[in-house]
């Protein structure tokens, strides 16, 4: 979104935040001010009671049972596989992978994909600003399977460039993974251009989209990435669950992840044969309870509006980070002409530690740290960094209430 | 601002962080090591010159972190200066105790005085942590272990 977005004059943020009954409650005796939602949204009382109504009348273990109430608990668990396709536009529900985590879909990818492809030397291409969880998988692969990895650098306001990505893409690379939108700086990719790029050097691309996902509209089959990972917790829906999306013919062609019930199609002393994706991917007891209650979340998000929402959160980031600017010896990261509502800062002479237990004092959670993004730290050479990161359910009062609290926190340290 | 946020933030600990005392290497250290908090970044690098009779005759450190850490660490180089290793060590005990809130041994009336700022950590769960990562990378320096992490 390049244009300046318009306060949306139907925006109803009251009744909105009127949906998440943990907003109206106090922390050190102030209002909550819940800011971090990049770390994890709240919960809309919509899937909390899909969930509890899910566990009250029609629960049970899904695939397996012959018996009603396994019927309707397995309906409703593929009913949720076919709303997270329609979420991504996915072109089959069979695209769609349910993990416990956004971390464990890329480990996914690492695992049943590129470990069998990787030959000692073999290139993996990321940024410099990937969260752990879209990293350290490939040192997984560098530690076991001698894989190089190939850094692409951000600019000082946060951009990557896919021109720099497809130049760092040789005869020896196997896979670009990248980040959909920075948890650190909110950068957002260019992630169809890249993509363009990475095929057009017949490159495969891993998209880290557990932020992506949150803010706008997805469509994986217009990005055309290859696999694509988000997570419940951050899309208002319960932790627990998270999905991989991954083009069908990849899945054909990968090993099972985990091993154990459902993903079979026989076992025998001598032998195991595998069932067909997604349910190779999915071993055990899969996450239920919490897949209704993503389906659920995507409902809700979907009836507040995925595009009016993120136009809210960007308009009060910005606002954010422009009040944050405006104030004395304040040095904001990440500055990229698409950025999403997330904004990490560093009050100059205040470890971030310090700054958000004052601003957790006047009740503003905000993070402070690495924020799992050790390499993008040492980039722009900090120990770590404040950051305030915005919900469909923040407000312009919340704004008041960081800027005011981050004063606060001038004012004791000086 | 809130009483707790006052006692933890008070002057001394804004001081101690500002002007760390003992900061910056030790050349004839003997005992050496790390402390490492990967939660927040906190990093402390503890110098000990234990003589011959097991005394302590300096102690230093370096790092980077919050003001909390910096402000213990320079409490703690203070306190230690000529104290016997089984006297740093009883005081590492004590101190946790005060962190924690807790009651219990380890300092002498004296050394409780002079550590009583940190005592509003105690109201801080988050920043224990922080608090104690020097002292424990200075038990590691002791045990002739490189490293020590508080997590």
């Amino acid at each position: 979104m390049n244009a300046e977005p318009k306060k949306a004059t139907s925006y109803d943020v009251s009744a909105l935040r009127r949906d998440f009954p943990i907003l109206s409650r106090e922390v050190h005796g102030k209002k909550l001010v819940y800011l971090d939602n990049a770390a994890s949204a709240q919960k809309p009382k919509r899937v909390l009671d899909a969930m509890s109504a899910f566990m009250t009348s029609e629960y049970a273990n899904v695939h397996r049972g012959v018996h009603y109430l396994s019927g309707v608990a397995t309906e409703r668990y593929e009913e949720a596989r076919v709303r997270v396709q329609r979420f991504l536009n996915a072109g089959y529900s069979g695209e769609i992978i349910f993990t416990k985590g956004g971390t464990e879909a890329i480990n996914l990818v690492a695992e049943s994909y590129l470990a069998t492809r990787i030959e000692p030397g073999d290139e993996i291409v990321l940024s410099v600003m990937e969260h752990h969880s879209n990293i350290v998988p490939w040192h997984f692969l560098r530690e076991r399977h001698g894989a190089v990895l190939k850094w692409v650098e951000v600019s000082d306001l946060g951009e990557l460039d896919p021109a720099d990505v497809a130049r760092a893409i040789t005869g020896k690379t196997k896979l670009v993974a990248i980040s959909h939108m920075s948890n650190v700086l909110g950068t957002k990719t260019a992630l169809d251009e890249i993509t363009r790029l990475a095929h057009a050097k017949g490159i495969p691309v891993m998209a880290d989209g557990c932020q992506g996902a949150v803010h706008g509209i997805i469509d994986v089959q217009a990005l055309d990435v290859d696999f694509y990972a988000l997570t419940g917790h951050k899309l208002y829906g319960p932790t627990g669950v998270g999905v991989l999306y991954a083009k069908r013919a990849h899945l054909k062609a990968m090993r099972p992840y985990q091993g154990g019930g459902e993903m079979i199609r026989e076992v025998t002393r001598a032998n195991v044969t595998y069932a067909d994706a997604p349910m190779r991917f999915e071993a055990g007891t899969p996450p239920i309870v919490q897949a209704v209650g993503l389906a659920a979340a995507l409902d809700y998000l979907d009836s507040v509006g995925r595009e009016v929402a993120a136009a809210h959160e960007i308009a009060l980031a910005r606002t954010a980070q422009k009040r944050l600017k405006e104030m004395n010896r304040i040095r904001i990261f990440g500055e990229s002409r698409d950025k999403g509502p997330i904004i990490s800062f560093e009050a100059i002479g205040i470890h971030a530690h310090d700054l958000a237990t004052i601003l957790d004092r006047e009740g503003v959670a905000v993070r402070g740290g690495h924020h799992c993004a050790q390499p993008l730290m040492e980039r722009f050479q900090v120990a770590g960094t404040a950051r305030a990161s915005f919900a469909l359910y923040n407000t312009y009062e919340e704004v008041d209430a960081l800027v005011a609290a981050v004063g606060e926190a001038r004012r004791v340290f000086g | 601002m809130d009483q707790n946020l006052r006692e933890l933030y008070q002057e001394i600990i804004l001081d101690h962080s500002r002007h760390p005392r003992h900061f910056g290497a030790l050349a004839e250290a003997n005992h050496v090591a790390e402390g490492h908090n990967p939660l927040c970044g906190d990093k402390v690098k503890v110098y000990l010159k234990v003589d011959e009779n097991d005394r302590i005759a300096d102690v230093a450190f370096e790092g980077k972190g919050c003001a909390i850490s910096v402000a213990s660490a320079s409490l703690m180089t203070e306190l230690l200066q000529g104290r016997s290793v089984g006297e740093a060590e009883r005081m590492m005990g004590g101190f946790l105790h005060l962190v924690k809130g807790e009651d219990g041994p380890g300092l002498d009336s004296e050394d409780k005085e002079r550590l009583e700022v940190m005592a509003g950590v105690s109201a801080f769960p988050m920043r224990v942590k922080c608090a104690t990562l020097a002292w424990h990378a200075m038990k590691a320096a002791l045990d002739g272990e490189n490293a020590a992490r508080t997590e």
